[in-house]
């Protein structure tokens, strides 16, 4: 009998996942956690710990022994909870029995997403700079990813034309993030109807990552989900980890046409089963009362915003005013070093960690984003010695 | 309650040019504020908030309920103003209950608060009643923890 040659464990891996590069994010981690006394403003989550009520009544459910198995859609007391959510603050309409699945996070809901539409080959349209998963998740999912480039001369908005340039035949979905991570833009009105205009036109699904929703400081959040004719062509995403300071719960949820959920629903229930319950439980209590749970985070970032961007404008790194989310994004390339230099630079010399923006995209050159979900001290000691650092350079 | 005061209140000490930054307005305008605050009468005082039980000292706080008789006139104003006079009573409230008056009194060891109480606000011509509540540590206080606990770890970089 033959014996064929040992492969090597590397060659075991599919060509697909092995030829994905790394995360820009990772490389830059793994500098940082060398060094000691850095202040990080490279941090995308809260640094606030869930608000006590959340994590009591976690804590409670875990007393009473609530450790099971939940539905394969999630308990049906937090879908209602999150039907009567959106409803009351986004105008959406969801049935809790079968347009809306509990996912864990955000991620996997975009990961079902994406797996539940894609042929391979399809094309999915997204906007960069953008949050570093859409790209590999499209890929992952056998589809082809398509970034729209979005720019600071135009406040990084997302236009109907930009994205009608990039449809072709085998175009299948249109990947939205507004309020954005890494830029903080929110899309205006005008913007949102064209584009719902735009999917409706060429008869495009939109998947809409609305994970910041809350975290909008101008105005109130508008979703895409909510315009006229858009619910049947939509799949809205949203979750906890954000607004609520939940991300290491892992709790989000996709809603949308029951077809859509139905299929998400199938992957879900193989590969997951269901989220946990703890969480689940958690996120009850997230969902009373959010408006007044979230409320006090929320004035915080909005004046850690308003004082980043004020030191930023004051070192003269110009920087589109971020209207959601909690990243500023500035300009950089005037001072002469690429972003990665400059982060790098910063980091050796004034141990201040800042994320290149390519990491969001090729378009991210020349910016680098800093997120302010940190605390207001290390803000401001991170203003002072990124304006040294900028005055050495300039 | 003003977003400002609001930011006095957690850090007194926060300065203008900060305040400005965060709340987007000129440096002026709320050095103006802060004044307006101050001379309205709002803003009362500035103080820092001190962990006594840090502190190498005996000094006690009680916390005692008092039982008055209201007077015809004026109430209870006159006999709190009155308790409220002593320099061991660092705070009082009048309250709904079964009590009518709260007060937080200090003094150097046990025996001092004691004898205030006995000497001192008993003797009050009105004052009912009166029970003592010895503090034996504070966890938080006015918004505050005492115990500093240990920071949770954040990876530094994330997506
Ligand atoms: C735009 C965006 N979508 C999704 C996620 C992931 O969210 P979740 O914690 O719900 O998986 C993040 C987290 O950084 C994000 O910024």
């Amino acid at each position: 009998m033959m014996l064929s040659a040992s492969k090597s464990p590397l060659d075991r891996v599919a060509a697909h996942v092995r030829d994905m590069p790394p995360s820009g994010i990772r490389d830059f981690f793994e500098i940082v956690s060398t060094m000691k006394d850095v202040i990080s403003l490279g941090i995308g989550e809260p640094d606030f710990a869930s608000p006590w009520k959340i994590r009591e009544s976690a804590i409670y459910s875990l007393e009473r022994g609530v450790t099971h198995y939940t539905s394969n859609l999630g308990l049906l007391s937090l879908r209602k909870a999150i039907a009567g959510y959106l409803g009351q603050t986004y105008q959406l309409d969801y049935n809790p029995a079968d347009e809306i699945l509990v996912t864990v996070g955000v991620s996997e809901g975009l990961d079902l997403a994406l797996r539940a539409i894609l042929e391979p080959g399809d094309e999915v349209i997204y906007h960069e700079p953008c949050y570093v998963s859409y790209n590999p998740l499209i890929s992952f999912a056998h589809g082809v990813p398509v970034g729209v480039v979005t720019t600071a001369e135009d406040d990084f908005r997302l236009t109907r034309e930009a994205v009608e340039a990039k449809i072709t035949p085998k175009t299948k979905a249109l990947l939205l993030n507004f309020p954005n991570n890494p830029t903080g833009a929110a899309l205006g009105e005008k913007d949102l109807h064209a584009l719902a205009a735009l999917a409706v036109e060429h008869d495009l699904l939109v998947i809409t990552d609305e994970i910041y929703a809350e975290l909008t400081y101008e105005g109130t959040h508008t979703s895409i989900a909510s315009l006229p004719g858009m619910k049947d062509r939509t799949l809205f995403l949203h979750g906890f980890s954000k607004a609520w300071a939940m991300t290491g719960l892992r709790l989000g949820y996709a809603c949308g046409p029951k077809a859509l959920v139905g299929a998400m629903m199938k992957i879900h229930q193989y590969s997951m089963l269901c989220a946990p319950i703890t969480s689940q439980e958690a996120g009850l209590e997230a969902l009373r009362n959010p408006a007044d749970t979230i409320a006090g985070m929320k004035d915080e970032y909005r004046r850690r915003r308003n004082y980043i961007t004020s030191c930023l404008e004051d070192m003269g790194l110009p920087c589109v005013f971020p209207r959601g989310a909690f990243y500023a994004f500035p300009r950089v390339a005037e001072l002469g070093l690429s972003s990665k230099e400059f982060a790098l630079k910063l980091l050796d010399e004034e141990k201040v960690a800042v994320v290149p923006g390519t990491a969001f995209g090729a378009c991210g050159k020349g910016f680098v984003r800093c997120s302010y979900a940190t605390s207001m001290d290390e803000i401001k000691e991170a203003m002072v010695r990124m304006a040294r650092f900028v005055k050495r350079l300039a | 309650m003003d977003e400002l005061l609001k930011l006095l209140k957690e850090n007194a000490r926060e300065t203008p040019e900060n305040l400005a930054r965060m709340l987007n307005q000129s440096v002026e305008e709320i050095q103006r504020r802060i004044q307006d605050y101050e001379k309205r009468g709002v803003i009362r005082g500035y103080q820092a908030v001190v962990n006594r039980d840090a502190l190498d000292s005996d000094l006690v706080t009680a916390v005692i309920e008092v039982k008055v008789t209201p007077e015809r006139e004026g109430g209870f104003n006159h006999i709190a103003k009155r308790i409220s006079k002593f320099e061991e009573v660092s705070s009082l409230y009048l309250m709904s209950g079964t009590f009518d008056l709260l007060l937080f009194v200090s003094g150097r060891d046990l025996k001092e608060v004691a004898w205030f109480v006995a000497e001192k606000l008993a003797t009050i011509p009105g004052v009912l009643s009166t029970a003592t509540h010895f503090m034996l540590k504070t966890y938080k206080a006015d918004g505050v923890y005492m115990d500093v606990e240990d920071d949770v770890e954040r990876l530094k970089v994330t997506p």
